[in-house]
């Protein structure tokens, strides 16, 4: 109980078995809380899902309506004597139950049917990552090295870092269509729309970084006769690689918000695609089915490299 | 009070004949360092620091040289001038008659921060000077390893630098500088971040190795005693501009004890340099400024503590 309190205070501190507790509990609440409005009908449900459209002609069954428009129609119905329409309290088809959605996600592994139109989730899923993919990979090989001699070498900075400030500033779509002309409709341009929106962050991010090295190492391995590039490749390289890591954890992350721009230009794919073809059909069990599935990855993928990096760089013990 | 003590002691200039004997040696010895009038301005904006003002000094070969001063008087940025951080605004330092240009590793520097590489292991970390030089890989572990043996690290090899206490860091890091096979080993108030007795500790162990190994040593501290207690001779500067006060030979025979630090030419030497460093005045730190803390008195009266 005092390890509970204990683990609310200001830097305060938690055991092991607290932090999984709310490890856990972060994952339940917003569950709990999305069960609650999806099956407790008293939380909000302010809809009615029609069952039996009764005497009224513009109902259909499986339609829904608002709480007030279905009573009225409930009261007309009965000045006029006829049979009374019956429906059931629901939520907006925005928001399907997690039922629903974890049928839809079982759904998209397990049929070999596609799901809707021409593709499956998991198809559509495996080309977005396949533009992440190679989107970020190309702007690592260019943005690395950059960034690291912009850190590194003042004269670099002053000639590079201006212009990329500059094109940092335009958002990446922007270019959609000068990428789509160059590039034509496909995955190319696609690729670069990714690599437009994270190439110019991450110069600037690295050199930073590369900047941040602790200038007494340098200084130290200067004494000790370290000059050009073996005080680069043995002093600056291994000096700033964590912080490099979580650069380009965080990178990721920001390759992925480009996705979405990038797979509508051209011809539509991947992911968004899907997704804003079943949101079109209302099949939003599907679309939160998708939306699922690319927090679970990046999640997944980014609690991955965070364990890789700690195993990596035990030296650098940053939490102790 | 300064005549008070100097009256009861004997004049610090001079020097027991065995002392002077060896004065007289070290003398007759090259220079590996020479200073020669080298001024250093700091400008920022509109600020313009004269940190240093034509300091004239040589270092003979094998000497061990301590630079006092009061905080801000120029002992960082001189021995970074020496080590090559730092271009001097005027005059130049000849290494061995020759004039320097950066750094080298003909001049090995042991920082006052902790600066061993964290990502390497305390064998990489030695070897790392040994390797710059051109020695391969396993010719250079060899050497790292009969540095770690010498001063007695030898089962930390594979361990990090995070996992050593500043004490041992700081060998480590003595280690890697005298790996490279330096002829000068500058120190830049190297021992200040370590507590009292691994201080008395590491001064002995740097006098034992410098004993043993051809290096000449400029050592820089604020601390009067370890300045007595390691030099030959004293380089004392003065604040603003940093200038050169005086030079001072210490007349303690060698090799040096912990006992010599209540003899008569320690406290004297001693006496003569505190009179200094306080006629410098107090512009920079206040610490010898009789401190008046205007404040009501917040306890009862009967818990008084003196
Ligand atoms: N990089 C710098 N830029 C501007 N002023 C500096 C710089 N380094 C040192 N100084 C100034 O030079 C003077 C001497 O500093 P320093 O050599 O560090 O003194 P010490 O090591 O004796 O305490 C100080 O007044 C300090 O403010
Ligand atoms: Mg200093």
């Amino acid at each position: 109980m005092q390890g509970f309190l204990a683990s609310w205070r200001l830097y305060g501190r938690t055991d092991r078995m607290l932090r999984n507790i709310f490890g856990i509990l972060a994952v339940l609440l917003p569950l709990l809380l999305w069960s609650a409005v999806s099956y407790l009908p008293f939380v909000w449900h302010p809809q009615v899902l029609i069952t039996d459209p009764g005497g009224e002609e513009y109902l259909e069954t499986g339609m829904r309506m608002n709480r007030a428009d279905f009573a009225r129609a409930v009261t007309e119905m009965q000045e006029q004597h006829q049979p009374v329409p019956q429906g059931i309290p629901s939520n907006p088809v925005y928001l399907p139950s997690p039922g629903d959605v974890l049928s839809a996600f079982v759904h998209a592994f397990t049929s070999s049917a596609p799901v809707g139109a021409e593709h499956s989730i998991t198809q559509a899923f495996a080309h977005s990552i396949r533009i992440i993919f190679w989107g970020f990979v190309i702007s690592s090989v260019m943005g690395v090295p950059l960034g690291i001699m912009c850190g590194s070498i003042p004269a670099v900075a002053r000639l590079v870092e201006p212009s990329v400030d500059f094109f940092r500033y335009l958002p990446a779509p922007a270019f959609g269509a000068l990428a789509v002309a160059i590039l034509g409709i496909y995955d190319a341009p696609k690729i670069a729309i990714i690599v437009i929106g994270t190439l110019f962050q991450q110069i600037l991010v690295i050199a930073n970084t590369t900047r941040k090295l602790d200038f007494s190492l340098v200084e130290a391995s200067r004494t000790l006769g370290a000059k050009g590039l073996r005080l680069l490749f043995r002093v600056v390289i291994p000096g700033i690689l964590p912080d490099l890591y979580r650069d380009q954890r965080i990178l990721l992350g920001w390759a992925w918000t480009y996705l979405i721009v990038a797979e509508l230009i051209g011809t539509s794919s991947g992911i968004t695609w899907f997704i804003t073809q079943q949101a079109r059909y209302q099949h939003f069990d599907n679309v939160f089915a998708a939306m699922a599935l690319i927090g679970i990855v990046g999640l997944g993928t980014d609690m991955v490299l965070g364990v890789v990096g700690r195993k990596l760089f035990t030296w650098k013990r940053e939490n102790g | 009070m300064v005549d008070h003590v100097e009256h009861t002691l004997p004049d610090y200039r001079i020097l027991p004949p065995d002392v002077a004997a060896r004065m007289e040696q070290i003398k007759k010895r090259d220079y590996v360092l020479e200073i020669e009038r080298v001024t250093k301005v700091f400008t920022q904006k509109r600020n313009r620091t004269v940190a240093l003002d034509s300091i004239e000094f040589g270092v003979h070969r094998r000497e061990l040289v301590c630079v006092v001063g009061p905080s801000g008087c120029g002992k960082s940025t001189l021995i970074r001038i020496l080590a090559g951080l730092e271009d001097a605004t005027e005059g130049r330092i000849l290494m061995d008659g020759k004039p320097v240009r950066g750094p080298g590793s003909d001049r090995g520097m042991v920082f006052q921060k902790y600066t061993l590489f964290p990502w390497l292991d305390v064998c990489r970390n030695v070897m790392f000077g040994i390797e710059m030089g051109g020695v391969d890989r396993l010719e250079a572990q060899r050497q790292a390893m009969q540095w770690l043996q010498m001063i007695g690290l030898e089962q930390f090899a594979t361990a990090y630098p995070h996992q050593l206490s500043g004490g041992m860091q700081q060998r480590v890091a003595i280690a890697r500088a005298l790996a490279a096979s330096p002829r000068v080993l500058l120190m830049d108030e190297s021992f200040s971040a370590l507590d009292a007795q691994t201080r008395t500790k590491m001064q002995n162990y740097l006098m034992e190795i410098w004993r043993k190994i051809d290096i000449t040593i400029v050592f820089i501290t604020h601390d009067l005693d370890e300045a007595i207690y390691l030099a030959d001779r004293i380089l004392v500067l003065k604040p603003h501009p940093g200038q050169v006060e005086e030079v001072i030979e210490v007349p303690l025979s060698r090799p040096r004890r912990a006992e010599q630090m209540t003899s008569a030419e320690f406290l004297a030497t001693k006496a003569h340099l505190e009179g200094l460093i306080r006629s410098f005045g107090t512009s920079d730190d206040m610490e010898e400024e009789e401190v008046t803390i205007d404040l009501p008195l917040l306890t009862l009266v009967t818990d008084q503590v003196e």
